[in-house]
C-alpha cells in the first residue's frame, strides 16, 4: 500500500436548489475539484460516486455512467462506479477511490458525492430516507428515521441524565458555525428557545433537531502522494481510514446508545494513523440529528460514554474549544444531501488543514477527522487526514 | 414503505401474527425474526435452527412518540413506538397501544396484541401484525 493525498476539493452551495439538476450539481463540484488540483481531465484514471437513492429521488439509476458522461469524460471511457451505503455513500465511495490509488492500480481518481432531494415532496423524501432502516422489521411498524434517533435520545436522557437543553445546544452551536460558511444551507444563528419550541417530529426531537432535506454535491481529487507534488503544493495526506457495519435495525444491538460501527471504524482509522483521539485538531461528524453528534463524540473517543451532553455545556466542541466539532455547520446547518455528505465532510477538513476555511477556520489545525454514518448506525466510515 | 405484491407480506405472517422465532440448538440463543444461521455458532448451526414461539411478554427498553408520520400512518398520529426486549431475549420495534402516551416509561412491562398495522388504501391489502400494550398494573 502506498500513501494517498487529496489534492483538489470542490463543493457546491447546499440548499433547496430548484434551478439545478443532479447532473449540473455533480459536474459543477467535479470541475471545481479538478481546477483546484491542477490535473487535466485526461489524467483521471477512474471515478467513484456516492449517491444514496438517485433511483427514488430523481428516478435515475446507472449513476456511475451518468456522472462520467455529464462531467465530459464519456469519450475517454474511464471506469466510473456508483457506491451506496445509505447516508454513508459518499464516505464509502471515497474509500473505494483511496484503495484504488493505494493499491497502485490508479494514480489519479476523482471522488464525487451528490444527492438531489427536492425534486420530490417532503413526505416522499422522508420515506426515501427511511429505506436506510430495516424496511420489514422497523419501518413496516411505523417508525420513521427521526424516530430511530429519538429512541436513542430517550435512552441517553434516561441512562446518563442528558438534558433536552444539552441536545438542543448542538443545533445552536452548529448553526453558529453554519452562519460563517458561504456553502451552508442555513447561514443563520438559532436561539436555544427556537430549537426547543419547534414543532415535535418524534419525541423528544423537534423539527430543528433534524438536518434538512438538501440538494448539493462535492468532489475530491485523490493522487498517489509521491506524485502529488507534480500538480500542487497544497497536499493533504490520508493517514487513516476505517469502515464498519452493525445490525441493520437499531433493536438488534445490545447497547442502544453506542454505535459500534463508529467505535470500530474509528479504532481502525486511529490504528492506521498511529494516533489517539486526543491528537485530532478538528472533526466533521455525522449530526443528522442533534443527538447523533452527542453519540459521535462519545463513540469517537473524544469524551467518555455518557458525557456527550456535558461536553456541549463545557463548550469543548465550539470553534475555539478543545476539539472543534463541525466547523462547517455540520449536516444540521450546512445541509445534508445524503450522497454528498461524506465527501463534503472531507472537503471541509481539507480546507481546514490548508488554512483556507476563512471565518470558520480552526486555529493551527494539522490533523482532522471525518465521521460519516449510514442511516441508524448500521454502517460508518471514519477518515483521518494530515496537512503535509 | 412496503408496497405492492402480496407475497412480500404473506411470507412473514408467522412472525408478524404469532411471533414465531427460531432457536439455535447449538447454543440455545433465540432469534427474532428467525435467522438462517446463528451469528455465534455459524456453520455449526446450519440445519440446527428450530422454530420457537415467543410468549409476547417483554419490557420497554426505549421509546419515542411519532408526530410526523409516513403518509400511510398519518391517521394514527401521535403514536408511540418502542424497542421492546422480550423475556426470551430478542428485541423488536413495535407500536405501544391501549395506554395514555404520557405514561409510557422505560422499563414498563408490556404484552403483545394482534392489531391492524396499516392498509394500502381502499383496494389494497390490509396489513396485520403485533403491537404491544401495558401489562395490567404496570402504569
Amino acid at each position: 500500500m502506498r500513501d494517498v493525498a487529496v489534492i483538489g476539493v470542490g463543493i457546491t452551495k447546499f440548499g433547496e436548489l430548484w434551478n439545478k439538476s443532479f447532473r449540473q450539481l455533480i459536474a459543477e463540484a467535479g470541475a471545481q475539484a479538478i481546477f483546484d488540483s491542477g490535473i487535466s481531465g485526461s489524467e483521471i484514471d477512474a471515478l467513484y460516486v456516492g449517491s444514496m437513492s438517485a433511483g427514488r429521488f430523481i428516478g435515475q439509476e446507472h449513476v456511475g455512467a451518468l456522472v462520467a458522461d455529464c462531467s465530459g469524460f464519456s469519450h475517454i471511457h474511464i471506469p466510473s462506479t456508483r457506491v451506496e451505503s445509505a447516508c454513508a455513500s459518499g464516505g464509502v465511495a471515497f474509500r473505494q477511490g483511496y484503495f484504488s490509488v493505494a493499491s497502485g492500480m490508479n494514480d489519479v481518481v476523482v471522488i464525487g458525492g451528490v444527492e438531489k432531494m427536492t425534486d420530490v415532496v417532503g413526505s416522499e423524501a422522508t420515506d426515501i430516507l427511511a429505506t436506510g432502516l430495516d424496511q420489514e422489521w422497523e419501518a413496516f411498524f411505523g417508525v420513521t428515521f427521526p424516530g430511530i434517533y429519538a429512541m436513542i435520545a430517550t435512552k441517553h436522557m434516561h441512562d446518563f441524565g442528558t438534558t433536552r437543553e444539552q441536545i438542543a445546544q448542538v443545533a445552536v452551536k452548529n448553526h453558529a458555525n453554519g452562519a460563517l460558511n458561504p456553502f451552508a444551507q442555513y447561514k443563520k444563528e438559532m436561539k436555544l428557545e427556537s430549537i426547543l419550541k419547534a414543532p415535535m417530529v418524534a419525541y423528544p426531537l423537534g423539527l430543528l433537531d433534524c438536518s434538512p432535506v438538501s440538494d448539493g454535491a462535492s468532489a475530491l481529487v485523490l493522487c498517489a502522494a509521491d506524485k502529488a507534488k507534480n500538480y500542487t503544493d497544497k497536499i493533504v495526506k490520508i493517514i487513516g481510514t476505517g469502515q464498519a457495519s452493525d445490525t441493520l435495525p437499531l433493536h438488534g444491538r445490545t447497547d442502544i446508545c453506542t454505535f459500534k460501527s463508529t467505535v470500530y471504524a474509528s479504532k481502525r482509522a486511529y490504528e492506521q494513523a498511529k494516533i489517539k483521539p486526543d491528537d485530532i485538531d478538528v472533526a466533521e461528524v455525522h449530526d443528522c440529528f442533534t443527538i447523533a453528534e452527542i453519540l459521535a463524540i462519545e463513540d469517537l473517543g473524544f469524551v467518555k460514554k455518557g458525557q456527550g451532553g456535558k461536553a456541549i455545556d463545557e463548550k469543548i466542541t465550539t470553534l475555539d474549544g478543545k476539539i472543534p466539532i463541525n466547523p462547517s455547520g455540520g449536516l444540521k446547518a450546512k445541509g445534508h444531501p445524503v450522497g454528498a455528505t461524506g465527501v463534503a465532510q472531507i472537503s471541509e477538513i481539507v480546507l481546514q488543514l490548508r488554512g483556507e476555511a476563512e471565518k470558520r477556520q480552526v486555529k493551527d489545525a494539522k490533523i482532522g477527522l471525518t465521521h460519516n454514518v449510514g442511516a441508524g448506525g448500521a454502517s460508518c466510515v471514519v477518515n483521518i487526514l494530515e496537512a503535509m | 414503505m412496503v408496497e405492492g405484491a402480496v407475497p412480500r407480506f404473506w411470507r412473514e405472517i408467522p412472525q408478524r401474527y404469532n411471533l414465531i422465532a427460531n432457536k439455535c440448538l447449538e447454543c440455545g440463543k433465540i432469534f427474532f425474526p428467525p435467522r438462517e444461521s446463528c451469528p455465534d455458532c455459524r456453520r455449526k448451526s446450519i440445519g440446527k435452527l428450530k422454530e420457537y414461539k415467543l410468549s409476547g411478554n417483554g419490557i420497554i427498553e426505549t421509546y419515542t412518540i411519532i408526530y410526523d408520520a409516513p403518509e400511510k400512518f398519518e391517521g394514527q398520529t401521535p403514536y408511540p413506538v418502542a424497542i421492546i426486549k422480550l423475556d426470551e431475549g430478542p428485541k423488536l420495534t413495535a407500536q405501544i397501544v391501549d395506554c395514555d402516551i404520557n405514561k409510557i416509561k422505560i422499563g414498563m412491562k408490556v404484552k403483545s396484541t394482534f392489531r391492524k398495522i396499516r392498509d394500502d388504501g381502499y383496494v389494497g391489502a390490509i396489513y396485520y401484525g403485533y403491537k404491544f400494550k401495558p401489562v395490567e398494573g404496570s402504569i
